[in-house]
């Protein structure tokens, strides 16, 4: 009885992929309940994401891909209806036009499109996978830029960044030519190193940056130098690279991190919450916390090789890609690699959407992998 | 261009394995450029960041001392240090200040005053950290902002100890008032080289005893290294120096006595100052009108200040240290001192006065204030009965600048030295002073006509309430010039010791006792019967000596006679009165003015008499109706 019901509630599931994900979030819920020491309820609030998480993965790993593959274009149409309806009818906070009134709750559609991009264009590289053509890649393009375009409009340039991330990545694993890549990507490099050159003239005040919005040309600015303005935005930058360099070798012990606990970390139980990590674990806690991203995005990276179709491997591929992107911009950015976008750090930081949106990708994982044997190509 | 070309399942495969791989690689890549960065901020610039954090945590903050206390002879505190709350904003961390305020008002009263108050402030104080937009908080309101506080950063409930005056009015002249540390201020401390000390000191003294004993009463400011968040809150404390505490103030001052004199002023504005004659101790200072100088503790708001500047009264001014006035009748006994120990006259010589002095060779008449003249006088009568042909005589006999040279040893006409700040020092003429004042060379000559006015105490001389009073302390204690003092003794806040501040003689005026008895006689005459002051001496149980005086506010000409009634409340002549008693061993010395009071007899004899009862007999004046300018009844 109770064996039968175990086997129910593991039936679809990835040993590998559950224990490494526990892993993680143990990690989370620690530092979670360190960095969050003046409202615990975030803890147990933290837990019943979790269990919520838990579920939808569940369901997704016993969804098969092939079934999968009949929701991406309805998912994908009703993201992009949601989102032209958020440009129109959407709701203010903070500046931005990102959430949708459902009823008594707020939505926020472009969480939504993290999952469905990727569906929708391994869906569609799927559909064209024997007659791949110029035109096909333009198609994806246009299915990629209409809603990275819509969400960075809002303006939520996090989410459009990692939206065209997840289309990017299903593009390049569809096989987009080197010859278009290999340019894009040394303009990107020269474009890098010429703002980080020539910063002083670039961030002069009076300049704009067409396309950019002031608080986008701050960020990066601060970035670049956040001396500038130590009080005010380089504040966050600041204080995170001088938690993470305090916390040294082993870091200063669980819960005896005093950037965090005298609150100079902003955002430390969400988007900061690595720096939290990092000053009470240190260097070596850090390496680990890699080496179990990597665990994880290494097992994706072998479902996707394993995976029986098309549509599946490049679904896995993005998914796996995406996570290893979470990981990589926010602590990027805690450590001042990189500009402040509001990126979680995946399973660790507090938050029930982004928590929902990264189970649901490995439930997705988990079920390519179940039916790798079942449909052999 | 070519794209990639379908070639069977199998190589589609291959190449998607080899995209994966590449992938693999830039996750390989972007991780070990993280563990890379990880190692250079965790390792290389360890002890760079870490200094950072711990610069962040510890903060030094100063511990204000607290400030000493003023209390009278008797131990009646003056002024004492109450804690209370205060909201306060950092203008530093606030964005929109008006936005900010607008929201505070929801949560907590804010009246126009807080906000004009909190608005001069920071235009006076500039680059403060933290400035009250309220003061003395209810406990409903600390509570009401304590849960709004996370909707409003920079702003901070405080516990504060204020300075207090619980007397009010009474005696604000010599406290003076603290007030909050201005600019000015600053500058000042910074060139004494004390500025350290007033690191978290918001307030200093500004004026009265709070000033000139600043450095006593403030105390030594203490540190903490405190654990601060990024609010800069303390969270808790590593270590700590104490402050020590300002030193208590024990003044001479007799506070019951203060307030038989303030109240015996009723609502005439004047002033009078009370020595005792053996030390220079200052026994009761007053100046009327007086005001709250708690007003001015939290930084006065604008109202009140444009109400105290533009009243017509003006209570700010100290009128007993820096008000000038010409000493009139009063100056008479020291003329007798001076004529006497100069030589000019005898007590026995005698004048005819015919009601009026006239220079050799001149038209001009100098009036006596009795028409037809008092008849025979000598120096013992001119006292008594006030004669001013007599003293126009010794003015005129004497030389100005012998005249000066003898009464500015007695003290006229240069500040008495007095322990409190902003003391004026009077004028007391002489040839080289004329020289200087003017400009056209006749006006620049002395004239013996100068001379004649001077005799009575008109004329180019004038003198403050509290010269005044310390000349009539050397005279009655026989020559002795003490230093007038406030201040009895300091209270050493650390080890309880006390530091007296002693009696100082800044000199000895030689002066025969025989020529001093007798003036000091005829003072005693004049609150006899037959005598200027006889009303306001009748049956004193003790030896009353006094001397009136009339200061004109408006000149008169020649012939013109003064009419008390006609002559509105503002013009009329301000009375005079100096006394000691008792004569034989003078405990207490007095100088009064009361602005236009008319005569000396009438409203300055018998506040003194009330005076003397009190301090001498213990006797507190029985309820009377109070002296009051508007009423015409004298």
């Amino acid at each position: 009885m109770l064996a039968r019901l175990w086997d129910k509630l593991t039936h679809g599931l990835d040993g590998t992929l559950v224990l490494l994900a526990v892993l993680i979030l143990t990690v989370g819920l620690f530092t979670l309940y360190s960095a969050a020491y003046e409202s615990p309820a975030r803890v147990t609030a933290q837990l019943a994401n979790i269990v919520i998480a838990f579920v939808a993965m569940w369901i997704a790993a016993q969804i098969p891909p092939q079934a999968l593959m009949r929701f991406a274009f309805p998912v994908y149409a009703v993201g992009l209806l949601l989102l032209i309806a958020v440009a129109v009818f959407g709701e203010v906070a903070n500046g931005a036009r990102r959430w949708l009134h459902v009823g008594v709750m707020r939505f926020q559609p472009s969480e939504m499109m993290k999952i469905a991009m990727p569906l929708m264009l391994a869906w569609y590289f799927h559909k064209r996978e024997t007659s791949l053509a110029l035109r096909d890649y333009v198609v994806a393009g246009l299915i990629l830029a209409v809603p990275t375009l819509l969400i960075a409009k809002q303006p939520d340039l996090g989410t459009a960044l990692l939206v065209l991330a997840a289309g990017f990545y299903v593009i390049f694993l569809a096989g987009l030519s080197w010859r278009l890549i290999i340019p894009v990507v040394a303009l990107a490099a020269v474009g890098i190193a010429a703002l980080i050159v020539l910063e002083t003239r670039i961030c002069d005040q009076d300049l704009n940056w067409p396309g950019f919005k002031d608080y986008q040309k701050a960020r990066v600015c601060t970035l670049l130098d956040p001396t500038t303005d130590p009080l005010g935005r380089g504040f966050h930058i600041i204080q995170a690279t001088i938690a993470v360099g305090s916390g040294g070798l082993l870091g200063k012990g669980w819960l005896e991190g005093t950037q965090t606990h005298l609150e100079f970390i902003p955002e430390r139980s969400t988007d900061f919450i690595f720096a939290v990590f990092s000053e009470e674990f240190g260097l070596v806690g850090n390496i680990v916390l890699l080496v179990l991203y990597l665990g994880l995005i290494g097992r994706g990276l072998l479902i996707a090789a394993g995976a029986p179709s098309f549509f599946a491997r490049l679904l896995a591929g993005a998914i796996t890609l995406i996570f290893f992107t979470y990981a990589f911009v926010n602590m990027g950015m805690v450590s001042g690699l990189l500009p402040v976008v509001g990126v979680p750090l995946p399973l660790v930081s507090y938050g029930g959407t982004a928590l929902v949106t990264l189970f649901v990708g490995l439930g997705i994982l988990m079920s390519i992998q179940r039916h790798r044997r079942l449909v052999q190509t | 261009m070519s794209y990639p070309k379908f070639h069977g399942f199998d190589s589609e495969l291959k190449r998607f394995q080899v995209r994966l791989g590449v992938a693999g690689v830039v996750v390989l890549a972007a991780f070990g450029l993280l563990a890379v960065r990880f190692a250079y901020l965790q390792v290389l610039q360890h002890d760079y960041y870490s200094t950072k954090a711990e610069d962040n945590r510890i903060s030094i903050v100063p511990v204000v001392p607290n400030r000493g206390l003023i209390t009278d002879r008797n131990g009646t505190v003056l002024a004492r240090n109450d804690s209370q709350y205060t909201l306060e904003i950092n203008p530093q961390r606030v964005t929109n200040l008006e936005t900010t305020i607008n929201e505070l008002g929801t949560v907590v009263e804010l009246l126009p005053r807080d906000r004009a108050r909190f608005r001069k402030l920071r235009a006076e104080i500039k680059g403060a950290d933290s400035l009250p937009i309220k003061t003395r908080l209810t406990d409903e309101e600390v509570a009401r902002f304590a849960a709004n506080a996370y909707r409003f950063p920079g702003v901070e409930i405080k516990a504060r100890l204020f300075r207090q005056y619980p007397l009010g009015e009474m005696a604000s002249h010599i406290l003076g008032y603290i007030g909050r540390i201005s600019d000015k201020d600053v500058e000042r401390l910074e060139a004494d080289g004390i500025a350290s000390n007033y690191k978290g000191s918001d307030y200093i003294g500004k004026s009265g005893i709070e000033g000139s004993y600043e450095r006593e009463l403030h105390g030594v400011t203490g540190s903490a290294q405190v654990e601060v968040d990024a609010g800069g809150r303390g969270v808790r404390t590593l270590a700590s120096t104490p402050p020590v505490s300002g030193n208590n103030l024990v003044l001479t001052l007799d506070l019951k006595l203060q307030e038989v004199a303030e109240r015996a002023f009723g609502k005439y504005r004047g002033a009078l100052v009370a020595i005792e004659p053996a030390t220079g101790g200052v026994l009761a200072f007053v100046s009327k009108p007086g005001y709250d100088p708690n007003l001015f503790v939290d930084g006065i708001d604008p109202q009140s200040w444009e109400a105290l500047n533009n009243d017509p009264d003006k209570p700010l001014n100290n009128r007993a240290l820096t008000g000038t006035y010409p000493p009139g009748s009063t100056i008479k006994p020291f003329m007798a001192l001076m004529a006497l120990e100069l030589g000019k006259r005898t007590p026995e010589y005698t004048i005819s006065d015919p009601g009026f002095f006239a220079l050799p060779g001149q038209a001009h008449r100098y009036r006596d204030w009795k028409v037809g003249g008092h008849g025979a006088v000598n120096l013992h009568r001119s006292i008594v009965i006030s004669c001013d042909v007599y003293y126009y005589g010794v003015g005129a006999d004497t030389d100005i600048d012998q005249l000066h040279g003898f009464l500015s040893q007695l003290g006229f006409g240069q500040p008495t030295g007095i322990d409190i700040d902003g003391e004026k020092g009077g004028l007391l003429p002489s040839r080289e002073w004329k020289r200087k004042r003017f400009k056209r060379p006749e006006e620049q000559r002395w004239y013996q006509g100068d001379s004649v006015s001077v005799g009575i105490g008109q004329g180019y001389n004038l003198v403050t309430p509290l010269q005044l009073a310390a000349a009539t302390a050397v005279l009655a204690n026989g020559g002795t010039v003490y230093r007038p003092h406030l201040v009895h003794h300091i209270v050493d806040a650390r080890t309880g010791e006390t530091r007296a501040v002693e009696p100082k003689p800044i000199r000895e005026v030689k002066l025969n006792p025989k020529w001093v008895q007798a003036v000091k006689a005829a003072m005693v005459d004049v609150t006899r019967p037959g005598g200027t002051a006889a009303q306001a001496g009748a049956g004193a149980p003790y030896t009353f000596a006094g001397k009136t005086g009339t200061a004109q506010v408006i000149a008169l000409k020649e012939n013109e006679k003064y009419d008390e009634k006609k002559v509105s409340e503002r013009f009329r002549d301000h009375a005079l009165f100096i006394a000691f008693a008792p004569a034989e061993a003078p405990k207490i010395a007095l100088g009064i003015l009361v602005e236009n009071g008319g005569h000396g007899s009438s409203t300055a004899a018998p506040i003194a008499r009330q005076v003397l009862d009190y301090y001498l007999l213990g006797k507190e004046p029985e309820k009377r109706p109070e002296l009051n300018p508007d009423s015409n009844d004298e």
